[in-house]
């Protein structure tokens, strides 16, 4: 088995303000390619700061990232910038979609930067916002859209250029339940594909797909396991009706 | 059980078989399948504290088949059930417990207990997504049963969280 992502005693220490704050203090992690990992924790916990450094959008103070056998920490801002576009899809917590751009050409963008051909670019871009339920926004403006849709569509343009692997902090923060399922369902047939998935999440629901949980406190894992799968297909032992 | 079976037997006299098909027939996939014998013996309980009464029916080549409809008292013990308050579904919590008094034990210390617990939840809302998964949206019933039980899951999530700020 090979790891997709890798981080060794990975350090993240903000300096900028009065004091030194120390988010992310010393974290080990492998992801195993296909492999779905939730990150959960106490707001404060580091869950950003980590995801943000594994995607290369934040640096890391002192430690090793590797992603598909490459150690890409000490990487030049720009050779970080061309990997990420082929290996890294990323859905933040406060969407950021390009506001001048249509939400067809947001989602397009990665795969034509990742080099797929526009013509399976455009196939990929459909297929997502249609399973996203939102094919017929494609040629709406992100602003005309309500922050739920946003959300969706960062999703679709995260998955676009088929990363190694999709990194995404909170990614129904903003999704109402009926949106969060359509979220769901594509979520669990990307992973059932073999797509490699780390993400912060607070909704259990969300998390419950994941293979593994992993749990943040104080900027260190305090514990990371499977999340164990009982199959009982019946409702008896989860619901106790009185 | 006794005020599910009081409620059927409000729209309705019925034999104990009925009430367990109608019982899986309102609730759907959702509904833990009601054991016969367990409502034969419920059916008894009623009948013996005066809530239902039964008249045996002929049926031909078979043996009699008891039919159970409500009594006046019945009827007052349902509107009772139905007009009390609901109790809330947390009153007690055994794994809080635990988590207050192990410490003192020496055997497990706070933080393995709450992450162990985390993903003991993570592992039941992963079975709900399933069950869900598996029913007919068009069973609203057995659906909202199942997404209640996820919010209540959600809120133990959530309430572990703080314990795991404010203890650990
Ligand atoms: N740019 C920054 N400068 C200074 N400190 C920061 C910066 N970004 C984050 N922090 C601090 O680092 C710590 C971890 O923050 P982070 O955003 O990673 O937490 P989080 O687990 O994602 O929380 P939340 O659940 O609220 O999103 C916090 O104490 C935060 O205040
Ligand atoms: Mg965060």
């Amino acid at each position: 088995m090979s790891a997709v992502l890798k981080a060794v005693n990975l350090v993240k220490i903000y300096s900028g303000g009065a004091l030194p704050v120390p988010a992310v203090r010393g974290v080990d992690l492998e992801v195993e390619e296909g492999e779905f990992v939730a990150v959960m924790g106490p707001s404060g916990s580091g869950k950003s700061t980590l995801v943000h450094m594994l995607g290369g959008l934040d640096t890391r103070t002192s430690g090793e990232i590797w992603l598909d056998g490459k150690r890409v920490d000490t990487l030049s801002e720009s050779a970080w910038a061309l990997l990420r576009r082929e290996k890294v899809g990323f859905v933040f917590q406060f969407f950021n979609l390009v506001a001048n751009m249509t939400v067809a050409d947001n989602v397009e963008l990665p795969a034509l930067l990742a080099g797929i051909s526009p013509k399976e670019a455009r196939e990929r871009r459909e297929s997502l916002l249609a399973a996203l339920n939102l094919g017929d926004r494609a040629d709406a403006a992100p602003a005309q859209l309500s922050g739920g849709e946003q959300q969706r569509v960062a999703l679709a343009r995260a998955l676009a250029n088929k990363p190694s692997v999709l990194l995404a902090d909170e990614p129904t923060g903003n999704l109402d339940s009926r949106n969060t399922r359509d979220v769901l369902r594509l979520l669990g047939e990307v992973h059932k594909q073999g797509q490699t998935i780390v993400m912060v999440t607070h909704d259990a629901r969300v998390a419950s797909l994941a293979d593994r949980l992993v749990s943040l406190f104080d900027g260190q894992i305090v514990d990371d396991g499977r999340i164990t799968r009982r199959r009982t297909g019946t409702a008896g032992e989860v619901i106790d009706l009185r | 059980m006794r005020p599910h079976l009081l409620a059927l037997l409000a729209k309705e006299p019925a034999h104990g078989y009925e009430l367990k098909q109608a019982l899986e027939q309102t609730f759907g996939s959702a509904y833990p399948s009601p054991n016969i014998g367990q409502i034969y013996v419920t059916l008894g309980r009623l009948e013996k504290d005066g809530l239902v009464r039964s008249v045996d029916v002929e049926q031909s080549n078979r043996p009699n088949k008891k039919v159970y409809y409500l009594t006046a008292k019945g009827r007052d013990a349902l509107t009772a059930w139905v007009e009390e308050p609901t109790e809330g579904p947390r009153v007690r919590d055994e794994f809080f417990m635990k988590l207050v008094l192990a410490p003192l034990t020496g055997i497990a210390d706070r933080m393995a207990l709450i992450s162990r617990q985390r993903r003991h939840y993570l592992s039941l809302m992963a079975d709900l997504n399933d069950l869900l998964s598996g029913t007919d949206p068009r069973d609203r019933v057995a659906g909202l049963l199942i997404e209640g039980a996820m919010l209540h899951l959600q809120a133990d999530l959530d309430w572990l969280e703080r314990c795991q700020e404010d203890l650990a």
